[in-house]
This record gives C-alpha cells, structure tokens and sequence, in this order.
C-alpha cells in the first residue's frame, strides 16, 4: 500500500471535507461538482464549447473589466477609511495617503485601474462587437452592456473630483458646464427660455441639471459631498445589480457567443 | 521633418488622412491582417516612437501622468483593431473556400470541462492583471496637482482623457449637441444596434465580409470618430484649445486667426448684399431648409439608392429610417468639420437668441 501524502491527509481531516464537498477535480463528477458547488464558480457552465475559452476568441477583456471592478472596489474601500469628502480636509487626506501610510499604492492602484478599466471596458465591447456577438439571442444583454459601459464612464468621472486638486476642479468643470446646455433641462440649453411664466423663470442656474449635480452653481463642497456619495455607494450599487443580470443573461442567452 | 509632421497634425490635414489610411485599412485588411504587415509595421513603428520621444515637447505630453493611459490605450487598440481584422481574413479566406469560419470547426464546438480550461485561464488572466496593476502603480504615482482653487482656471483646462472625443467636438458643435445631444445619441445608437442589424450572419465568429455595412459604420465612429478626437484632444490641444504639434512647445502667446462666419451672414450679407433681417426665422430659413432637408429629405433619397433598396428589402423601412438617421447623424461631425475648414463656416443655423446654434 502506498504511503499517503500530506495533500491527501489534510483532504481527509474533518475542516477539509466541511469546507469541500468533493474530491480532487480530476474526474469527470468532481470536475462538475467543483463548479456547480462554489457560489463564485457556479457563474460558469460545467462545461461549454472550446471556442469560448480561446483567448484569441474572447480576449478576455469583459473578465478582466470584472476583475478590476472588485480590484477597485477593495481599494475604494481602503481609501475610504483615509478620506473625508470636505473641502477642507479632502486634499491633505490625499497627501496624507502618499506620504504617511505604509506601502501607499493603493490610491495608485485605484486611480490606475479606473483607467485601465474605461480601457478594458471599451475592448470589451469592440470584440463582442466583431463577434457579432450582439445579435439574437443576445441583443438585451448588449444594452445592459452598453449602460455598464457608461456607468464605468460615470463613475470614473465621478472619482476624478475625489482627490480636489487643479485637475480635479477643473476637468469636472468642464464636463459638468456641459450638462448646462442640455436642451430645455440646462439654463444654457436650447428650449429653456421657453419655459417661462412672465418674469417666472422656470429653468434657471438654481434649479437646473447642472445644478442637481454639482448641488450649487459651481463646483463646490456639496458637489464633492455628491460626487463622493455617487462614486462609492450609489453607482457601485447599480453597477453591482446590473453586473449580476449582465452575467447571468450570458449565461440564460446559451453561454459565450459561437457559430449557430 | 519635425515642422512637417507639425505640419500634418493638424486636424485640418491629420482628419482627412487619418480617414483615408482608415479606408485603405479596412478595403486591403487582408494585406493589413497577415503577421508580415505587423511585423513590419513593428520595425518602424518602434523606432519611430523613440525618435518622437527624444523631442523635449513630445516627451513633455506623453509622459504627463494622466496621459500614460492614453498610451496605452493607442497600444491596445493598434494591436486588437489588427487582431481582429487578422481574424477576420482568416475566416473570411475561409468561407470563401467553402470551410465555415475557424470557430465553427468541429474541434472547437467541442465542449470542454469549465475546470480546469477556463477557471486557470481566469487565474492566469486575473495574476497577470495583479501584477500589472501593482507595477503600474508602483512605477507611476497617481497625478495629484495644487489644491483645489475655484478662482484661478488651468487653461487649458482638459476633461478626463475619455471624454475629450467630446470636448475637441465642441469645436465644431455648441455644447448642447456635442455635450448631451451627439453623446446621448450614441448610446441610443448602440443600443439599437441589434435591433436594426438584422443580418444573421457573423454570429459568433470574426468576418468582415459577410457584414460589411455593420463592420464599416461602427469601426468608422470607433476610431475616426470617437479614437482619434481623443488623440487630437488629448495630445495638439494646448492652452485656449488652439493647435499645437506633437513637436510644438506650448506657447501660450500664439495667436491663431479665426474669423468664422455663420451661414446667414454668407447669405445675406455677402451673396446678397443686404443687411441681416430681423426677423429670425427669415435669417437662418436657407440653414433652416438645409437642415431640413439633410435629415427629412436626404434618409428618402437614399431609400431610392441601390444601397438603400438593399437595406430596406432585408430589415424593412422602420429600421432603415432610424440606421439611417442615427448614420445622418453621426456624419454631421466629419461634415462640420470639412464646411469649418473648407469655407470657416461657423452655425449651419446661427440662432444664439435661442441657443439655438448648429
């Protein structure tokens, strides 16, 4: 008989076998269980074609848009526990993060992966696009695609205000002086000025998108207050709940797109 | 040679080459495809890039920090927009021979177990993407510049690096359209995409030429459009959004002359020699009929056209008149554009009272 490993012991012991409820996946029953048995595995098939695992097919670029999305939500989380989204503190808070906590990368890590994620993003949709992989079954699944497309969009864009430098102002300024001139909603719009009683102005710069944005006239404190509140909590959460319908309607629409 | 391709930037000329060597792309991408063309386009490409980087002003733009990722973003799509049309040739060499595309190949419908061919694909990809991220941040810090002050602006004060497609837009377009209208437009647009691309060819497997309409429109505003407007936004744009060359030191005393004048003031003023009337109606009506007629008139003009035949017998009139506003549309950009450059043409319809301007 031959001598038992230490792999093989520890698969005998009690915690073990709570913990998996299978043996080594190396038959076709495990291999099976393995996936259908792991609340995070279970998202895949047990089995699916091999065209859909060929990096050269997929590219892997809506995993990787995933995984960064966790990868920032695990640092966004870290970072909140050193920012406060004041005026006053916002800034040095930012400072502090570089230079007074130990391996500081992960505002680094946070602000890079956002980036990294518009990028990956963007591929994502540029090979299903190429793949034709929009077409029936699947053409629900490609709007909600494309509204987490934007959502990524929208969240970057609400985190470049966080740090409160020069370049965050500012780019937020100008992204935002936008929203004054949408048609009949912004006091800078077109249609606007029809919406007037008298000398009632119904859409002014006090009532206006602009301002139910940035919460004032100007970028300003309640504008970070708000970009703070749609960056870590409100967004995340419409991301989260559409992610989970994204992926579960890949799954509900036959799997990775292939010849019919 | 730095003054030359100074030169060639500009968007001016840099617009209508970049949108010819597009359609060279697109119409040889089998010669563009093979591993050959990459190869070569390699060699010169590296070089050519250290060359760029040994320019104190180019070395400047490209290396500020919020620009790293645009550098990479030009990377990526060089190398996958090749890939795909590698892919592409492949498959389409293929049909044409009679052999169905690579991925419908018997071996490749084959199924295969999730563990281990796709759960260690995922960790390689997720260890790989870790380690990238971690060096990326290691080697970059992450920009942050002087506080916050409301008083004093920046100039030129830039949008994050994806929206600036939009920004340079505003160029050409007042805010209300290329801030909300033209980006509201393509999300609507590439929602509807499934919805009016009823060809069922090309599902699930890289072909170009069995949906060329569908592949020809979208790479158009992907990378004409959308790719390259960033580009110009991000790296010849300087102080007062005025043009600068890659190899241009950003002065922010250069003046540029610009005396763009509104399509009713051609009209009035100098084919007819009198003064604007004041009605405003009766001042823009000839910007007013041609628009009009571009977005009313035009869409049934084309349905005449063989081009619009084709499409109407396959996906019937409802999808052809949204395809083909949405495509009407997305043309009012690079037609802008030429009409700003050819006659300084400002608002097809000027109506500022209003803000109303187009």
């Amino acid at each position: 008989m031959a001598e038992k490993g230490l792999a093989d012991k520890v698969r005998e012991t009690q915690i073990w076998k709570s913990i998996f409820r299978h043996g080594p996946p190396d038959n076709a029953r495990n291999r099976a269980a393995v996936v259908a048995g792991n609340v995070f595995l279970h998202l895949h098939p047990i089995k699916l074609k091999k065209s859909g695992v060929k990096l050269g097919y997929t590219w892997c670029m809506g995993g990787l848009t995933f995984f960064i999305f966790l990868a920032l939500t695990v640092t966004g989380v870290l970072l909140m526990f050193y920012y406060r989204p004041t005026a006053e503190y916002a800034f040095n808070d930012i400072i502090a993060l570089r230079e007074h906590v130990p391996l500081g990368i992960m505002r680094e890590i946070h602000r890079w992966g956002a980036h990294a994620m518009v990028i990956t993003v963007w591929l994502h949709m540029f090979r299903v696009f190429m793949t034709g992989s929009y077409k029936p079954p699947r053409e629900f699944n490609w709007g909600v695609g494309v509204i987490l497309l934007v959502l990524t969009l929208l969240l970057s864009f609400t985190g470049y205000l966080l740090p409160w430098d020069q370049l965050a102002i500012w780019a937020i300024a100008v992204g935002s002086n936008m929203a004054k001139a949408t048609p009949f909603l912004g006091h800078g719009g077109p249609g606007a000025m029809l919406a007037q009683i008298g000398d009632f102005v119904m859409v002014s710069d006090k009532n206006d998108v602009r301002f139910q944005l940035l919460a004032g006239r100007f970028v300003g404190e309640p504008a970070l207050l708000r970009f703070y509140i749609l960056h870590c909590v409100f967004i995340p959460l419409v991301v989260g709940v559409l992610i989970a319908v994204h992926f579960w309607r890949v799954r509900k629409d036959g799997g990775i797109s292939a010849p019919l | 040679m730095k003054e030359l391709i100074n030169w060639v930037a500009d968007p001016i000329r840099s617009f209508p080459i970049f949108s010819i060597l597009f359609f060279i792309v697109m119409k040889y991408y089998r010669i563009v495809g093979t591993k050959k063309f990459a190869w070569i386009f390699t060699a010169i490409a590296i070089p050519a890039f250290f060359w760029f980087m040994s320019d104190p002003n180019f070395f400047l733009i490209i290396t500020f920090p919020d620009n790293i990722p645009i550098s990479i973003l030009i990377v990526s799509i060089l190398f996958f927009t090749w890939f795909t049309l590698h892919k592409c040739a492949i498959n389409d060499q293929r049909i044409e021979d009679g052999l169905g595309p690579v991925e419908a190949l018997p071996e490749n419908r084959e199924k295969v177990w999730c563990w281990p061919n796709l759960v260690y694909t995922e960790l390689f990809t997720i260890i790989a993407g870790t380690v990238f991220l971690i060096v990326w941040a290691i080697i970059f810090k992450a920009p942050l510049e002087e506080p916050a002050n409301p008083t004093w602006a920046p100039n030129p004060a830039k949008a994050p690096w994806y929206f600036l497609g939009l920004q340079e837009m505003l160029v050409y377009f007042d805010p209300w359209m290329a801030g909300v209208v033209l980006p509201g437009l393509v999300v609507v647009g590439l929602i509807a995409i499934p919805y009016i691309d009823t060809n069922p060819k090309g599902n699930g497997y890289f072909t170009f030429k069995e949906r060329p309409i569908a592949i020809w429109g979208f790479m158009f505003g992907w990378l004409v459009l959308w790719i390259y407007l960033i580009i110009v936004g991000t790296f010849l744009r300087g102080p007062n959004w005025t043009f600068y060359g890659p190899f241009e030191y950003w002065d922010f005393h250069k003046v540029v002359a610009e005396y763009n004048v509104n399509l009713s003031e051609f009209l009035w003023v100098k084919w007819l020699n009198t003064s604007m009337p004041a009605n405003l109606i009766m001042r823009e009506m000839l910007g007013i009929i041609i628009t009009a007629l571009y977005v009313f008139v035009l869409p049934p003009l084309i349905a005449a056209s063989d081009f619009g035949k084709k499409i109407i017998e396959k996906s019937g009139q409802i999808r052809y008149y949204i395809f083909i506003t949405l495509l009407l549309i997305m043309m009012s950009l690079p037609i802008k554009m030429v009409l700003r450059w050819l006659f300084s043409l400002k608002y097809i319809v000027a109506l500022p009272e209003w803000e109303l301007n187009l």
